[in-house]
């Protein structure tokens, strides 16, 4: 079985590239509704950041926290500039707003850096690991590393600690939340640092596999909305196991049916999904006061 | 009344009249500076802006200087056509350089022949010149020439069945067509056919079928971007022994550095002299003409120089040659300079244009490369 073995490795480490994007939506989507498609705009600055930092002589784990910590600030940026002053804007005209913000970023990175695909060394070597006659490389056990401990950390924030639950209540009842003495500005300012912060991680984690250039983020956006919608918009677990079930069927698709055909098998299948369940698979059911 | 006034300085000129009868020559261009395109329109931009610079500081051409009037149609055939007959009507130029991709050249063609411009374009598709359209040239070989050389390299090794992993993109889709169209002719069996999105990030599930193919003796990968470099990351990964053919697509010096030299060593690929420029032998016609280019681009742009840009030098510079030769700046003396274009060295190969050929090149402009040590080397 090792043709198998090769196809579920290939799965899981695109899922986990798809997953660790997929994570950085829930944060921003539990705080205000809105999804981020700036999201993908986020990775690519923490890819892009990272190589020219490192480029310039940094070791690559201070290039990689310069990435993560100026990717924030962006964020935190198109909150306060963008978001912030269209406060009273229905969710669409939020969601337009983050669509304009990521055009706006790839046509300034193409200006800052430049146009060039760009990679920085694996952090472990190239050396692929053996497992059951398949290969893995070492790269990849990063990436699924780190989007688990994002997972955890993002659960445990949601769930332990005050200021995660101030980020639901935000979301929930806007007037509620400021009621009980919730800076809602406040929280959504973190939200967009947060969400920014997790997009350049998986940035400067998957370079080394997908490579980086200004545009990668549409596509890699893209999947990850993908894979976050079908395990459950605003859900930690939800994004992990969509991302992860998305990868596997694409690696899958591509191995036994067609490789044409993988993204159709996969779209297909999350329609599917959502027919059934239109709140994804770990979604929320929700019920309004009519 | 301007064809006329023009002719008729032309010919004082010819007499010897007036001398300095135009102030400049104008020379439009429309390129995909930015867009999915930028790969090719970006080096293309540069090289068309230091060339022209350079040929003003050396004098111009006929002692006149040049005028470039430059549009980024970002890659769309729409803006393309828009840029073209702006270029035309307003800007009034006499000859048009552009057309990254092989949709912005066809949406320029009907304006370059309804009004008469000469129009070399900077995209590989055979059915730009073929059927040939009377103003219309190119200087990148087409893809089904890349396909031969491969082949004929394969055919040299004894290769009879092979495996082919293919992007989806226009690139990738298109010379996966041409190969499949050529591959018969050479004896050779195409296995296991496999394709990838533009933006995947790993190819492991094709290869390893491909690598299951019964009697596969080699791979050959149409692409360009990032898939080549991930296609031959994974190659290595799945340690599958056998020869990998890359395409023109990613022939420049940042492909070893994305795929690293490790997973890229044995890759082959039909590159042109610019990559390997001091391999050359000093007798070759191509070494002073792609130095020079090199040496230039790298100097100005601090980024290697690549096949894409080499298109657009070569398309300047038989622009500058066909006005030298014909004199003068008429449009219509231009296109039947470049139509007599005969041995004219470029970067990209030797052009020799006649009315049934508008691209002029044939696979001696390909030369057969192999990646050994992080290095390219020529393959006899």
């Amino acid at each position: 079985m090792p043709e198998l073995m090769q196809f579920i490795l290939s799965g899981l480490t695109v899922g986990a590239v798809y997953a660790l994007v997929a994570l950085g939506f829930t944060i921003i989507y539990n705080a205000s509704d809105v999804v981020n498609f700036a999201q993908g705009e986020f990775v690519m600055l923490g890819g892009m950041i990272t190589v020219f930092a490192h480029g310039a002589g940094m070791p690559l784990p201070l290039a990689a926290v310069i990435a993560i910590v100026i990717t924030a600030g962006v964020g935190v940026a198109l909150n306060k500039l963008a978001i912030e002053p269209a406060r009273g804007a229905p969710v669409v005209s939020l969601i337009i707003i983050t669509i304009g913000a990521s055009i706006f970023i790839r046509g300034v990175t193409q200006l800052v850096f430049d146009k060039q695909l760009h990679r920085f060394p694996s952090f472990s070597g190239d050396d692929p690991i053996h497992i059951f006659g398949a290969t893995l490389l070492p790269q990849s056990l990063w990436v699924m590393a780190g989007a688990l401990v994002v997972f955890v950390a993002l659960w445990l924030f949601f769930t332990r600690t005050l200021t995660g639950k101030a980020i639901l209540a935000t979301s929930n009842n806007r007037l509620a939340a400021q009621l009980v003495g919730i800076s809602t500005n406040w929280v959504m300012t973190l939200s967009f640092a947060m969400s920014a912060g997790i997009g350049a991680l998986a940035g400067v984690l998957v370079t080394p596999i997908t490579l980086v250039s200004y545009d990668v983020g549409i596509a890699l956006a893209l999947k990850g909305f993908a894979a976050a919608m079908l395990g459950g918009m605003g859900n930690p677990k939800g994004a992990l196991i969509g991302g992860f079930l998305l990868g596997l069927l694409e690696a899958l698709t591509a191995g036994y049916i067609s490789s044409q055909y993988k993204d159709a098998a996969a779209f297909i299948v999350i329609l599917a999904v959502l027919f059934a369940m239109p709140q994804g698979l770990f979604g929320k059911k929700t019920t309004d006061r009519v | 009344m301007k064809l006329l006034s023009t002719t008729a300085l032309s010919g004082l000129m010819a007499l010897g009249l007036v001398s300095t009868a135009f102030a400049e020559i104008k020379i439009g261009a429309s390129v995909s500076e930015t867009g999915p395109a930028a790969f090719l329109g970006d080096p293309q931009t540069k090289t068309l802006k230091m060339m022209v610079d350079d040929i003003n500081a050396k004098g111009g051409v006929n002692g006149e200087q040049i005028v470039l009037v430059i549009y980024d149609d970002g890659g769309d055939p729409n803006k393309a056509r828009t840029f073209a007959t702006r270029l035309v009507e307003d800007d009034e130029v006499v000859a048009i350089i552009g057309g990254s991709t092989t949709g912005a050249t066809m949406a320029i063609i009907p304006v370059v022949e309804d009004a008469g411009i000469p129009f070399i374009s900077l995209a590989g598709a055979i059915n730009i010149i073929d059927p040939v359209k009377p103003f219309t040239f190119k200087t990148p070989h087409t893809d089904r020439m890349a396909c031969q050389k491969i082949f004929e390299d394969m055919e040299a090794r004894e290769i009879t069945k092979i495996g082919m992993i293919s992007g989806t993109d226009g690139f990738g889709a298109s010379m996966q067509a041409q190969c499949k169209s050529v591959v018969g002719d050479y004896g050779i069996e195409v296995v296991a056919d496999e394709t990838y999105g533009p933006q995947d990030a790993d190819m492991t599930p094709q290869l390893t079928n491909i690598k299951g193919a019964a009697g596969i003796q080699a791979v050959l990968n149409p692409g360009f971007g990032q898939g080549p470099s991930i296609v031959t990351r994974n190659f290595a990964q799945l340690a599958i022994d056998l020869p990998l053919y890359q395409s023109h697509g990613v022939a420049s010096d940042g492909f070893i550095e994305l795929a690293g030299a490790a997973a890229a060593e044995g890759v082959r690929l039909p590159g042109t002299a610019l990559l390997v420029t001091d391999l050359l032998a000093d007798s070759d016609p191509q070494k002073a003409v792609a130095t020079a280019y090199k040496t230039m681009f790298e100097a100005q742009t601090r980024t290697s120089v690549g096949t894409f840009g080499g298109y657009a030098h070569d398309a300047m510079l038989l622009m500058v040659d066909a006005i030298t030769r014909a004199g003068s700046a008429d449009s219509v003396a231009i296109r039947d300079a470049l139509e007599a274009t005969s041995g004219l060295v470029g970067t990209t190969g030797t052009y020799t244009m006649s009315p049934t050929d508008h691209l002029g090149l044939d696979l001696s402009a390909f030369r057969m490369l192999e990646i050994k040590a992080g290095a390219w080397t020529l393959v006899e």
